[in-house]
Order: structure tokens, then C-alpha cells, then sequence
């Protein structure tokens, strides 16, 4: 089998704080085919956005710090490169489009002149080549007369088409993989499935591999082919979205499952008391030695208070760490 | 009996809403030209029965946040009347319209910056009775500690500051103070939107353990389509400042009459569909439009996959078309069948 587009081994990431130091990933592994979605969820603070920023290697150094792992595009580990090599793979190999796109847009440039600055940089087109390639980047995204708004700034136009010009500008140098983090949490709901549409459209026409993050299993359920669940730096479960969604198999990712409203076709007239989640995550400075679900897990014992479980293959492509599940995969 | 009688009909209607409209006059932007005004609420009318959970659903700029503030009086009211428990509000003034408002409050979006950080959130929790002077100071004290208990927290809690909260906390202590006063009617403004989701189980069960408990009312504001289905009775639609749609909740997923609400459905990404289901699906084109001086005609038409020349010229009226539906289209017919229901494969 040939080796995968993005491959990311026993990552870890630790920051310094004052209350000590916090692992904000731990063990982190993941890879990723061209054309595929690999969907990542969890509560905030459960190092979602935290493995994006690795991967682009953004971690802030001090007072993050890279322990360990490795991240490979191509074959080639990012985390060994130059900066100078970084700066070349970001924004033309791995791209990015995140949650609030007003704060993302450079609001005293033209929408043209910031696409136009990624194409200009990363294959050196000239001005007037560059400009193009913007217009017809704003077309591929379906923004309306392209050849005026590429004038425009991000002021004039609304939060869908701003989210419009960071996916034209993300994907101006086809990249082959795209780190979306939480691109439409910010969105009216029909905007957000006007995006994810052009995501999937832009994606089968170019085959770049997305990683998307969010919060809402919904979400997850529409756009991922593969599913992992994070949980205070750590991956508790991994599968295909099928599989996830039928037969969830740690406690936490059944609880996220159960823990929302989704909506019905048809709702029944007697309404469910929803299933909770006690507590809440906990501070990545006071992770014991023990699985750091165990708090708020129901079925917590004493093994899993002493011992932090190990990801364990529990069905085809499909692994969880949780010591509810013996070498045979049975609860 | 027209649509507006069957909905502002009297009986155990707590709220009962007529025509509201709220109007903002923007700045002229120079001598020549005159300022546009806001429509942001519209003429709409709904009523509220008491004991129940009405849900006012739509997108940013619909006008359901301000719908909401109107009925506390909160904003100025251009016109229309708003009776809670057979009082009108809109003539009240000083006094008379303080003492009201301890039979309505309201609990915010952001658990942030909805309590003051400076403030201990035994004080935070106290303040609505000091100023509405109930009881006596140690009487108010004890309160306090209880509405903590009864929210999930701790009574000695009350000593801590905001910011020593985790935000399901501090959303709970927003609920403490909406309690305080022993209202009638809670306006609950997106309650659990900043919330984490494994959180938002937890204080929309509150919620409804709090209504069972108390007999509350809830005037509940939300775009999620998904929590609005969980815990309300009723709920209206709200586009552009207008009810597009109005009726209980098994009715209005089970049949949404306006396209719409189909729309907003259809657009909801949900673990129960698969993936492919998104494929079968219409999409709306554009952004939901700004409220200011919107075109005659019905104000959803330039969205919508089905309008025809009427759409875009008569105004359609909210009219009820099956027992406690209401709709505002003029593609449904009275035997019900909505213009979508070719595409969606009969609803």
C-alpha cells in the first residue's frame, strides 16, 4: 500500500503555564487519503484546533512546545523542516479556513489583492496573472460578478460569501490538503449548507483532502468519511462515520451522540429528558495517570482511575481506548 | 375566523401579542437623502399559553431577539399592544411598568458578559430583588442560597466571582437571577447557543425540571432548529420581522407548510441523516436580506424556489390552513398541499 497523502505519528504538544505544564496533545495519530474527509470532534478545549495548528506547525514557541511525533506530507516530516521550506508548504500544500472569517480577512485590503498575494507568492505570477487567477477563483466559490468584487473589501459583503473568499483564497494554489476549523460555526444555517456544498463540489473537482473540525455531530455526520473523537489531548475513538454514528463505543463519544437534540422528521409526542454529560472537561495541568474521561464516565472503575487505556482495534478500522473493551472488542 | 383571532384568542394565554411592531429610523446619510428605517419586527401576533414553551425560531436579522426584548419592553415599541397576564404593556411607564417586569425576565446568550465581573454571584442573583425591594435582607439571603441549590450549585458558591465559574456554571447562575423575582414568564434568548454540547443537555434539562417545578412560562428564542424541537410547545418562524409559520411542534416538523421553513429543516445537518441524504435536497440561494425598507410582496420570495409573479407583488397574510397551522404563502392551498411537496417526495 502506498504511503498516505498527510501521516501524523505520536504527536505531542505541551505548553508552560503557571499552574504547570499542560499536555495539550498526547499521542496524537491520524492519516489521510487524497479526496478524503477526516472529521475531528469533542468540547472545546480538547485540543481540536490544537492538532490543525501543529500539523501547520503554529504551536507558539514558548510557551507551547512539540515533544514529539512526526507529521508527514509526501513523506517528508514538517516538524524536521525549515522555516523557510514551512512558509513554502503553508498556503500551497496544507491550507486553512477558520471559524470567524471577518477576523481572518485583512479588512484594509482588497478581496483580489489577498487572494492574488498567495498565487503571487507561491508561483510567482505577476500582478495582472495573479488578479486573474483571483477573479477566477471568486467564480469557482459562486460569488456573483466576480470582476467587480474582486475590487470589493471585506466589509462590503456578508458572512457567507467572507467565508466564500477564504475557501477561493485557501484553495487559489490547490493544495492537497485543507484544515477547515469550524468554517461555519458562525453561519445561519442555510449558509452553512451553501458552504458545505461548495466544499464537496470543490473537493470532487480538485481531490484535496479536507480535515474538518467541529463540534456539532451533525456536521460530522454530512461531510466526514472517517470520524475522531478527542478528548483532553488524546484520540478516544476512531472509526467511519457509519460505524461512529451506529455503534459509538466509548462512553464519551456515545455521550456526545446522545447528550443533542437531534432534530426529527417526525418528533414524538412524548419529549425525552436529554442524556447528560456530568461535569465538565477537565484543566490539562491536573490529568492524573488515569484515563482522563473517568471522572465523568459512568462506568469508571478503578482500572481506569489508575491507568490511562491504550487505543485498542475493536472492529475494522475502528479503535477506542477505553478499558471497557477486552482484546475480544466486547464491552 | 381568521388566522389572527384563532391566535390571539384569550382563555390561559399568559402573553398575548398584537401587531407588534418594532421600527428603527436610520441616520440620514446626507442632506439629500432620507435615512432608511428598519423593519426589524413587523406586525406580528402570537400568544403564549401559560405553563407552556413558545419557540420563535429564524436567522440572524429575522427579528426574533427583538421580538422578544419588545415583550419586556426592553426596546421602544412602535406599535401594537402586548398584554402579559391581561395587562397591557405598552402604555405602562415608571413604576407601574418596574412592578410588571418582576413577572418577566430573561436570561441571556452569553454567560460571559451577561454577569457583572465584579460582582459575587450571591450578589449577582440578589440584585433583581433588591431593586424590586422583596422581603427583607436576610429573607432575600436565604433565597439566594436557595435558588442556588435548586439551579445545581452550591450555596457557598454564592461567594465566589464569575470568572470562577466554568460558563454551564455560570449560564445556571443566569437562570438563578431570571428566578429571583419569582416570575411568570422567562424569556430564554438563546440560552445554550455559547455552550458547549455536552453542556447544553444539562441546562436545557434544568429548564424544563424548573418549568415542571414552578409553573413557568418560557418565551424561548433560538435558531437551532434541533433544540427548539426538544423543548418547545409552540413555535412561529420568523423571516425578515414577519411569522411565516406558526403552530405546535409536531405539526410543524412533521407538515412545514412554508417553503421556508422546509428550507430551514432541509439545511440543518443532522446525525440522523445520512451522508448522500444532503444530495436529494434543495438548497436556498443568497443570504437571508437586510430588514431595511423590504420590498413589497412577500418578503421570502426573492429566496424562494417556487415563487410565481403574485409572490413578488400581494403580500400573503398569516391564515390558519389545518386546526392550530398557520401559514403566510400563497402557494399552500387550503387543502394544505405546500409548493415543495412535489421535490420533497410528499413531505
Amino acid at each position: 500500500m502506498d504511503a498516505p497523502l498527510l501521516e501524523v505519528e505520536n504527536l505531542e504538544v505541551e505548553f508552560s503555564t503557571r499552574q504547570g505544564v499542560a499536555r495539550v496533545l498526547d499521542g496524537i495519530a491520524l492519516s489521510l487519503e487524497p479526496g478524503q474527509t477526516l472529521g475531528i470532534v469533542g468540547e472545546s478545549g480538547c485540543g481540536k484546533s490544537m492538532t490543525a495548528l501543529s500539523i501547520m506547525r503554529l504551536v507558539p514557541v514558548p510557551p507551547g512546545r512539540i515533544g514529539a511525533g512526526s507529521v508527514r506530507l509526501n513523506g517528508e516530516d514538517l516538524l524536521q523542516v525549515t522555516e523557510k521550506r514551512m512558509r513554502e508548504v503553508r498556503g500551497k500544500d496544507i491550507s486553512m479556513i477558520f471559524q470567524e472569517p471577518m477576523t481572518s480577512l485583512n479588512p484594509v485590503y482588497s478581496i483580489g489583492d489577498q487572494i492574488a498575494e498567495t498565487v503571487r507568492l507561491h508561483e510567482g505570477l505577476g500582478r495582472r496573472a495573479s488578479l486573474d487567477r483571483a477573479v477566477e477563483m471568486l467564480k469557482a466559490v459562486h460569488i456573483p460578478a466576480a470582476e467587480r468584487r474582486v475590487r470589493e473589501f471585506p466589509h462590503q459583503m456578508s458572512g457567507g460569501m467572507r467565508q466564500r473568499v477564504m475557501i477561493a483564497m485557501a484553495l487559489a494554489c490547490q493544495p492537497s490538503v485543507l484544515i477547515a476549523d469550524e468554517p461555519t460555526t458562525a453561519l445561519d444555517v442555510t449558509v452553512q449548507a451553501q458552504v458545505f456544498d461548495l466544499l464537496k463540489e470543490l473537493q470532487e473537482k480538485t481531490g484535496t483532502a479536507i480535515i474538518l473540525i467541529s463540534h456539532d455531530m451533525g456536521v460530522i455526520a454530512e461531510m466526514a468519511d472517517r470520524v475522531m473523537v478527542m478528548y483532553a489531548g488524546r484520540i478516544v475513538e476512531e472509526a467511519s462515520t457509519d460505524e461512529i454514528l451506529e455503534s459509538p463505543k466509548h462512553p464519551y463519544t456515545q455521550g456526545l451522540i446522545a447528550c443533542v437534540p437531534h432534530l426529527e422528521e417526525e418528533p414524538p409526542l412524548e419529549r425525552a429528558t436529554l442524556t447528560e454529560i456530568p461535569g465538565v472537561v477537565p484543566a490539562l495541568t491536573e490529568l492524573g495517570s488515569g484515563c482522563s474521561y473517568a471522572p465523568r464516565c459512568a462506568y469508571a472503575a478503578d482500572r481506569c482511575r489508575r491507568k490511562a487505556p491504550e487505543p485498542l482495534e475493536v472492529g475494522e478500522e475502528h479503535r477506542v481506548a477505553c478499558w471497557l473493551y477486552d482484546e475480544a472488542g466486547a464491552a | 375566523m381568521t388566522g389572527r383571532d384563532a391566535l390571539a384568542g384569550g382563555g390561559d394565554h399568559l402573553l398575548e401579542v398584537r401587531d407588534l411592531k418594532v421600527h428603527f429610523r436610520l441616520p440620514r446619510r446626507n442632506m439629500l437623502t432620507p435615512g432608511g428605517t428598519v423593519h426589524a419586527v413587523d406586525g406580528i401576533t402570537y400568544s403564549v399559553r401559560s405553563g407552556s414553551t413558545f419557540g420563535i425560531v429564524g436567522e440572524s436579522g429575522s427579528g426574533k431577539t427583538t421580538a422578544a426584548l419588545a415583550a419586556m419592553r426592553l426596546v421602544p415599541v412602535t406599535g401594537g399592544s402586548i398584554r402579559l397576564d391581561g395587562v397591557e404593556m405598552t402604555t405602562l411607564a415608571g413604576d407601574a411598568l418596574r412592578r410588571m417586569r418582576r413577572k418577566i425576565q430573561i436570561v441571556f446568550q452569553d454567560p460571559y458578559s451577561s454577569l457583572n465581573p465584579r460582582m459575587r454571584a450571591g450578589a449577582i442573583v440578589r440584585e433583581p430583588m433588591d431593586l424590586m425591594d422583596m422581603g427583607e435582607p436576610a429573607e432575600r439571603e436565604a433565597r439566594v442560597a436557595e435558588l442556588f441549590r435548586r439551579v445545581g450549585l452550591r450555596p457557598e458558591q454564592a461567594a465566589l466571582f464569575p470568572h470562577q465559574f466554568s460558563g454551564g456554571q455560570r449560564q445556571r447562575i443566569g437562570v438563578a437571577r431570571a428566578l429571583a423575582t419569582q416570575p411568570q414568564l422567562i424569556v430564554c434568548d438563546e440560552p445554550v447557543s455559547a455552550l458547549d454540547v455536552a453542556i447544553q443537555a444539562q441546562i436545557l434539562n434544568l429548564l424544563r425540571e424548573l418549568q415542571d417545578d414552578f409553573g413557568l412560562t418560557y418565551l424561548f428564542i433560538s435558531h437551532d432548529l434541533g433544540v427548539v424541537q426538544h423543548i418547545c410547545d409552540d413555535i412561529a418562524v420568523m423571516y425578515l420581522g414577519e411569522i411565516v409559520e406558526q403552530s405546535d411542534r409536531v405539526s410543524l416538523f412533521t407538515l412545514p407548510l412554508h417553503p421556508y421553513t422546509w428550507a430551514l429543516i432541509s439545511a440543518v445537518p443532522s446525525a440522523r441523516r445520512r451522508k448522500g441524504a444532503r444530495d436529494s435536497r434543495v438548497r436556498l440561494q443568497g443570504d437571508p436580506p437586510n430588514p431595511i425598507d423590504p420590498p413589497p410582496g412577500c418578503r421570502f420570495a426573492p429566496r424562494c424556489p417556487f415563487a410565481v409573479d403574485r409572490c413578488h407583488r400581494d403580500k400573503p397574510v398569516l391564515r390558519e390552513v389545518r386546526k392550530g397551522h398557520l401559514v403566510s404563502c400563497h402557494l399552500v392551498g387550503d387543502d394544505c398541499v405546500p409548493p415543495h411537496a412535489a421535490v420533497a417526495g410528499g413531505a
